[in-house]
C-alpha cells in the first residue's frame, strides 16, 4: 500500500517515449549524446522504446574497436540499458538488410520489425525524440 | 496548447536555430504556451554571449534573450553538452575552476532531466536540428 | 489524428523524404521546411514521388523557406499547401505529435 504522501504528484504521468536512432556512431556525436538522453530518461520511469533504423543500426554493431581513432567506445553501454529497465529495443528489418547485417551482428538482443510495423509503433507513442 | 522546442544545432552553421526562433515566436503570438526551449548537442552554442556576428546579420543569441524577456521564456542549456563545448554560467565556471563564463542573459544551465520533463509536461515537442 | 512528419533535407542530396514517406501511415501529414522545400516543385525528378504521396498524405511546404531560396510558390506541385510559421504552429497543434526527420 502506498502511503498518502507517496501519491503520484511528484512522479507525474507516465508517457510513451520513443527514441529514434538514425545515425552512425563516431562520425558525429548524435549517437553518443542520444544514448546519454536515454540513460537520464530511465530515471523518470517513463514507458521507453528505442528504435534503431537507417544508419542507427550501426550503433549496436558488435566488435567496435575505437582504440586507433582516439575516441571512447560507448557500444558496451547499450548492453547496460537492460539494467535501467530499458528493454524495448526495436530494429527495422529493411535498415538491417540493406546494410548486409543480421541480428547476429548486433551487440544487444532486439526485436526486428518491418517498416509498416515501425510506422504503427511510432503512431502509438506520445513523445518522439529523433536523433 | 503547451508546446516545447528542442534545438539541436548551433546558430549560423545551420538554419535550425532560426527556424526554432520563428516557430517559437509564431506560437507565442498565437497565444500558445511555450513550456520550455531546450538546447542540446551543438545547440548549446545558442547561449554564448561572446558571439559577435557582423552588424548587418541577425544576432541569434540576442533574439533568444529578447524572446525570453518578452514572454518569460524558459531557455535551458543542457549541462553535459555545454561542458563539452565550453558554455558556462558563473556557477559552473566557479565549480570547474575556469576564469570566465559566457552564458547569455535569459538562458540557464540544467540537466537532461529538463528535456524529459518538457516531454512529459508538454502537449507537443518540436525538434529543430540537422 | 496521426502525426506530422517534418523533413528539412533536400531530396536531391539526402533520403530523408523517402524515409519519412516510408514511415508515414495513411492520413499522416508531411511538412517540408528548410532545404526540404526543394521537394515541393514541379518539373523535378522527385515531383512524381511527391504527387503519388498526395494520395495518402496532406503535404505542406513552408512559404518563408520557399521565398528565401528564390523558388516560386507558383511552381509548387498542385495539391501541396503553402503555410507560414503560424500555419506550421497550427499543424503542430492539429496533429497528435511531431516526428522531425533530421
Amino acid at each position: 500500500m502506498a502511503e498518502p504522501w507517496e501519491d503520484d504528484e511528484l512522479e507525474g504521468p507516465v508517457r510513451k517515449f520513443m527514441y529514434v536512432n538514425r545515425r552512425a556512431p563516431y562520425g558525429t556525436i548524435y549517437a553518443l549524446e542520444s544514448l546519454e538522453v536515454v540513460l537520464i530518461a530511465a530515471a523518470f520511469e517513463q514507458d521507453v522504446t528505442l528504435v534503431f533504423m537507417d544508419d542507427g543500426v550501426y550503433q549496436i554493431k558488435k566488435e567496435q574497436n575505437t582504440e586507433a581513432i582516439g575516441v571512447k567506445n560507448f557500444s558496451p553501454t547499450y548492453r547496460a540499458l537492460e539494467g535501467y529497465d530499458v528493454e524495448k529495443l526495436y530494429v527495422e528489418r529493411e535498415s538491417l538488410q540493406s546494410r548486409g547485417l543480421t541480428v547476429e551482428d548486433l551487440i544487444v538482443p532486439v526485436q526486428i520489425v518491418d517498416k509498416d510495423q515501425l510506422a504503427e509503433l511510432m503512431e502509438e507513442q506520445e513523445v518522439i525524440l529523433s536523433f | 496548447m503547451k508546446l516545447s522546442v528542442l534545438v539541436n544545432e548551433g546558430p549560423y552553421q545551420h538554419q535550425s536555430a532560426d527556424s526554432a526562433i520563428q516557430f517559437t515566436t509564431a506560437a507565442l503570438k498565437k497565444g500558445h504556451e511555450i513550456f520550455r526551449v531546450f538546447f542540446y548537442h551543438d545547440g548549446v552554442n545558442n547561449g554564448t554571449r561572446f558571439a559577435v556576428p557582423p552588424k548587418d546579420d541577425r544576432n541569434i543569441t540576442e533574439q533568444w534573450t529578447a524572446l525570453s524577456k518578452e514572454y518569460n521564456l524558459d531557455l535551458v542549456i543542457c549541462i553535459a553538452a555545454a561542458q563539452r563545448r565550453g558554455i558556462l554560467d558563473e556557477n559552473e565556471a566557479k565549480r570547474q575552476g575556469k576564469d570566465g563564463h559566457n552564458m547569455a542573459d535569459g538562458f540557464r544551465i540544467s540537466g537532461l532531466g529538463q528535456l524529459i520533463e518538457a516531454g512529459i509536461q508538454s502537449d507537443r515537442l518540436v525538434i529543430f536540428g540537422d | 489524428m496521426p502525426m506530422l512528419h517534418t523533413v528539412n533535407k533536400s531530396p536531391f542530396e539526402r533520403r530523408t523524404l523517402d524515409t519519412a514517406l516510408r514511415h508515414a501511415v495513411k492520413g499522416a501529414a508531411i511538412l517540408l521546411i528548410e532545404d526540404g522545400v526543394y521537394a515541393a516543385f514541379d518539373g523535378t525528378v522527385v515531383a512524381e514521388k511527391v504527387k503519388s504521396a498526395l494520395k495518402d498524405h496532406k503535404i505542406y511546404v513552408l512559404g518563408p523557406d520557399v521565398a528565401a531560396r528564390g523558388m516560386s510558390e507558383h511552381h509548387v506541385i498542385d495539391g501541396l499547401q503553402v503555410v507560414d510559421y503560424g500555419g506550421f504552429v497550427d499543424l503542430v497543434v492539429e496533429y497528435d505529435k511531431v516526428q522531425s526527420w533530421l
